[in-house]
């Protein structure tokens, strides 16, 4: 299943600022879990991370350093900030409504109309949410 | 993993990536580095899941995503980048990074003390408004100094070149002070006029630090020549608002700030100006787009179309050149604009490129403006000896021919570039080689026409 990119595109800052909250991070290590986490149904695409990883930063959500990492290589570390940390939990209040919202909807039509049954897409989506 | 047989190794393959990455302008380097290091972290994953080297990174690029939408979006979230920013940020982040201000407190520094040193003659009483001929002279005495020591300072000079150099400003400075010049005659005009002109040689080598012996080198001072005019004349657009408004209001308290204007503003800013805005070329040369070769595009066709015009009006109506005192000046000044358009369409061009209309524009325009000088010369030479050789016609003479030989070569080797018998450096060569002999014929303009002609 593909999710689309305006979904992906709006699910982005919240699910980044969330694996930061989770520790310090850098790009390789979020798109990682972001992939175990979705089971490989969100794929990202890799460069795509680093101008959304910008953005939070300006914006003051994270903050950059550079490190050496183990490899030797020069890595860029994340880390969010207390400022980032609201926001992520103004997104979850918001996610939160919208997925109690289609929640509710979901409920409402597996009742009254079974026929939607034809179209398991939706339902496909249950899951995902629910957990 | 080692290379594959005959393939490039892993490596190279990520130099390339980079290199082609770096091109982006709303990549900055620092950004190439992040992706980088991703890339790499991917493609060992890979490597340990069993993939070859080159597979391993194909796969990695490929995740990476089209380097087109890659860039779009780094442009959308820094949009700033598009813009150029005054304040230049080293391209590699880290250690070089005072660099550029050290740059420009040098810089600044350095203008101050060209608009101190203006401002010193007025000290032993030798004023602007009484004894302009001597500043007139001058001028190119008190700025151009400093300007070279900016890049004697920048490009660290061997001692050896900078001798040389110190020694063609002091003899210059000698030169324009010593003669005995008629005031306001015609051999104190020239020397004002072509001192600069030969001055402008010794800030060339000091601009190309070393590099004047190459085609490059000459080629950058070219450039440097083409922005430092252009960034000069925006510098004085904006003093010139700045000096009407001041004007403006201080008129509606009743002061009046003309003085201070002449003696103060005009010749401090002027001098001063030059320096800063040669400081400006340098900071933002890989950062803002060149001007002068735009400028070159959008104008060359028009001065082409005016003069294929002119030389079918000429033909079709049978006038003559008209001889008046200035009409060979004016076909100095056309010819220096036609080089002026050659040299940044050439300073702008990618050598490697095949011809295209542009170069045949380019060729009308050149061959054009010989024709209309001919034209102009024979009118002349028909009738120099009644006039009679006063220095201010050998100049302008000499400087006709200096002009047409350079163009007329040019032409021969612009058609021949165009005909696919020859490649494009050989303009390029020609144009910098040719760069000393105006320098040359300034200075003997400046060192034996005053005594050739009695200083009048």
């Amino acid at each position: 299943m593909e999710i689309n990119k305006d979904l992906i595109a709006a699910s982005s800052t919240p699910i980044v600022l969330a694996i930061l909250a989770e520790g310090d991070s850098y790009g390789y290590a979020i798109i990682r879990r972001v992939r175990e986490l979705s089971g490989g149904r969100m794929e990202w695409t890799d460069g795509m991370l680093y101008p959304v990883l910008h953005r939070l930063e300006r914006l003051g959500y994270v903050e950059a350093r550079w490190e050496v990492a183990k490899s030797g290589r020069r890595r860029k570390y994340y880390r969010i900030t207390s400022r980032g940390r609201a926001q992520l939990a103004e997104e979850r209040r918001q996610w939160q409504a919208v997925d109690a919202t289609l929640r509710g909807l979901w409920q409402a039509l597996s009742f009254s109309v079974p026929a939607t049954r034809r179209q398991p897409r939706h339902f496909h989506w249950e899951p995902g949410h629910a957990g | 993993m080692p290379d594959k047989d005959g393939g490039i190794s892993l490596e190279e393959q990520i130099e390339r990536w980079r290199n082609y990455l770096r091109r982006r302008q709303a990549i900055h380097p620092v950004d190439v580095a992040e992706l980088e290091d991703h890339l790499r972290e991917q493609v060992s994953v890979l490597v340990e899941a069993g993939l070859a080297a080159d597979e391993a990174f194909l796969v990695a690029v490929k995740r990476m995503g089209s380097l087109d939408a890659l860039s779009r979006e780094f442009a959308r979230e820094h949009s700033e980048r598009l813009w150029k920013q005054l304040v230049v940020v080293p391209s590699d982040s880290g250690d070089p990074r005072t660099r550029p201000r050290t740059d420009a407190i040098v810089a600044f520094c350095l203008a101050v003390a060209a608009a101190v040193l203006i401002k010193v003659p007025a000290l032993f009483g030798i004023q602007l408004d009484e004894d302009a001929g001597f500043y007139a002279r001058n001028l190119s005495v008190f700025v151009l100094p400093l300007l070279s020591g900016y890049f004697v300072w920048k490009r660290r000079l061997r001692a050896s070149t900078l001798r040389w150099l110190v020694a063609a400003l002091v003899a210059a400075g000698v030169s324009a002070n010593i003669y005995p010049f008629a005031p306001g005659g015609y051999t104190e005009t020239l020397t004002a006029l072509h001192l600069p002109i030969a001055l402008w040689l010794v800030v060339g080598v000091a601009y190309a630090g070393g590099r004047w012996g190459q085609v490059g080198g000459r080629m950058d001072f070219i450039r440097f020549s083409g922005e430092l005019f252009i960034y000069y004349v925006l510098i004085a657009l904006g003093g010139a608002v700045l000096t009407a408004f001041m004007a403006m209001i201080f008129e509606s308290i009743g002061i009046d700030v003309e003085p201070f204007f002449e003696s103060w503003l005009l010749p401090c800013g002027a001098v001063g100006a030059v320096v800063v805005a040669s400081w400006l070329v340098e900071a933002k040369q890989s950062v803002i787009e060149n001007m002068a070769p735009v400028l070159t595009r959008l104008f060359t066709p028009f001065f082409a179309a005016v003069l294929v015009t002119f030389l079918g009006t000429l033909v079709w109506t049978g006038r003559g050149v008209g001889i008046e005192r200035n009409v060979l000046i004016a076909f100095d000044l056309l010819l220096v604009v036609v080089l002026g358009l050659l040299l940044y369409s050439i300073s702008a061009r990618d050598p490697r490129s095949s011809p295209g209309a542009f170069d045949v524009v380019q060729v009308v325009l050149v061959a054009s403006a010989l024709l209309a000088d001919a034209v102009a010369l024979w009118a002349i030479a028909a009738r120099i000896t009644e006039f009679g050789f006063t220095p201010n016609r050998v100049a302008a003479v000499g400087e006709n021919v200096i002009l047409l030989v350079n163009l007329a070569w040019s032409a021969v080797l612009y058609a021949r570039f165009l005909g696919g018998r020859g490649a494009f450096t050989d303009l390029e060569r020609w144009q910098t080689n040719y760069l000393p002999v105006y320098a040359v014929w300034a200075a003997i303009v400046v060192l034996a026409f005053p005594p050739l002609f009695g200083y009048i």
